[in-house]
């Protein structure tokens, strides 16, 4: 038997182009433009998020027939908010450094509406093992954009790429420099995060006709 | 076995026993790991303290290494010999000064109750340093720091850090472009006490200028470069009974 069915594939395959939570389903916005200025702060935030997701969905899932559905909203934000508290309080203890730069991101996983939205339209109408697979999946569909919008803006905003210059030094003009070449200091700012995901969101939707919503 | 889900009484029983159940946990593992917590946050001020004056293990021109924590305990009560505490206007020695929450006193300043400044003295290399850590607010929250100082009021070094400050902007004033610029710099310029200025285009990106008590400011991050130049004002302004006591003339 194979570990995933075709079913269960797509539940991680989805989620990362046809069915992205940024691009398509438009979620998560959010963060997607407030971290994103540099590489690091993506990837931490993407790990975070893996984390929660993978495991709130289990939780949430194994609850499902459990929970009043009147304060649903309620039980979920309570989940989340727990997750987030337990991975900061253990990186506080043991990775004290990682923690600082985490603390920045703990509100807002906790508001992030990806979670949320997985939570209400699928853990609460599937099993365990499938809520995982989604959780992970959208996880990681989130984490891709996230990643390619970090690597442009601080390749094209500050010319490093986690703090290490990747275009030569920008005040010894070397490198690209020494060619006119300047780092375009509007990309480090939310704005042109806005702009990216546009772009990105554009070039999928050429590529995939199907995907442009009918006016 | 099917339980009715959307009686009222089901729905306050299973909010009660939620809240139980996770708040429980929560302050297990809160009560479990605050001794470890305590310990990491106590190392790391003494890296900062350290880190101001100049006590670190960078390695090159960008990077900020502070002394490792298996080692930091043992040098931070090497290098420095005095902690005190500037209480109205009186300097008293006080041993462990560096764990005063320094925002609870400037509340209490505030509110015109009577404050227990920390201050410190360290030796390293022959130079004296003094070392006045300082608080204020960014863009979203908290912003603080320490600044080390020698007798001629020349910043020999700083260290800044910040709560919430918005990643590749406010939070770069952790990064060594922007905390290198303030050596040098004077905080009493003829005599006079003010503090350090963050400004945009003083025409002097690389500060070779160090006279002019200003630094470059960082892109995209004005309000954070503003909030950094009214805490060091105010730290000066707070400190100043003690600066004007070692001052050599």
């Amino acid at each position: 038997m194979a570990l995933l069915s075709k079913k269960d594939t797509n539940l991680i395959l989805d989620p990362l182009a046809d069915n992205n939570p940024i691009t398509i389903q438009v979620l998560g916005i959010c963060s997607a433009l407030a971290i994103t200025a540099e590489l690091k702060a993506s990837v931490v935030m993407s790990i975070s998020v893996l984390f929660v997701m993978g495991i709130g969905n289990v939780v949430i899932s194994l609850l499902r027939n459990l929970i009043p559905s009147k304060i649903r909203i309620i039980v979920q934000l309570i989940v989340i908010a727990a997750l987030v508290i337990i991975v900061d309080q253990v990186l506080k203890a043991f990775a004290y450094e990682l923690s600082k730069t985490l603390s920045v991101f703990v509100g807002l996983i906790i508001t992030n509406c990806i979670i949320m939205g997985r939570f209400e339209a699928f853990a609460l109408g599937n099993g365990p093992w499938r809520s995982f697979l989604d959780g992970i999946g959208n996880a990681f569909g989130y984490a891709v954009i996230l990643i390619m919008v970090g690597f442009l803006r601080e390749l094209l905003g500050s010319g490093t790429l986690f703090g290490v210059p990747v275009l030569g030094d920008p005040i010894a003009k070397t490198g690209l420099y020494a060619f006119g070449y300047e780092n375009n200091g509007f990309m480090i700012i939310p704005p042109a995060a806005l702009i990216v995901v546009g772009v990105l969101i554009w070039i999928q939707r050429a590529q995939n006709k199907s995907l442009i919503e009918e006016a | 076995m099917s339980i009715n889900t959307e009686k009222n009484s089901y729905t306050i029983i299973f909010a009660v026993i939620m809240v139980v159940v996770v708040g429980s946990l929560l302050a297990l593992m809160a009560s479990g790991l605050k001794s470890k917590i305590k310990e990491n946050e106590r190392f790391e001020k003494q890296q900062n303290i350290l880190y101001a004056m100049g006590v670190n293990r960078n390695q090159d021109e960008s990077s900020v290494n502070f002394i490792p924590t298996t080692e930091v305990e043992s040098i931070f009560n090497n290098l420095i010999e005095g902690q005190y505490v500037l209480s109205g206007g009186e300097i008293q020695a006080q041993e462990e000064a560096y764990l005063i929450d320094l925002k609870k006193e400037i509340n209490k300043i505030k509110k015109g109750d009577k404050a227990s400044l920390p201050l410190f003295v360290g030796t390293n290399d022959n130079q004296k340093y003094y070392i006045i850590p300082m608080y204020g607010k960014g863009l979203w929250d908290a912003i603080w720091g320490y600044m080390a100082v020698d007798e001629d009021m020349i910043i020999k070094g700083v260290y800044f850090d910040h709560k919430a400050e918005t990643p590749g902007l406010g939070a770069n004033i952790k990064l060594r472009y922007f905390m290198d610029d303030f050596i040098g710099e004077s905080i009493a310029s003829n005599g006079k006490f003010g503090g350090i200025s963050v400004v945009k285009g003083n025409n002097d990106p690389l500060n070779e200028d160090k006279s002019d008590a200003e630094v470059d400011a960082l892109a995209g991050a004005t309000i954070t470069g503003n909030g950094v130049s009214d805490m060091i004002k105010e730290s000066v302004k707070l400190y100043q009974p003690f600066l004007q006591s070692i001052m050599t003339n």
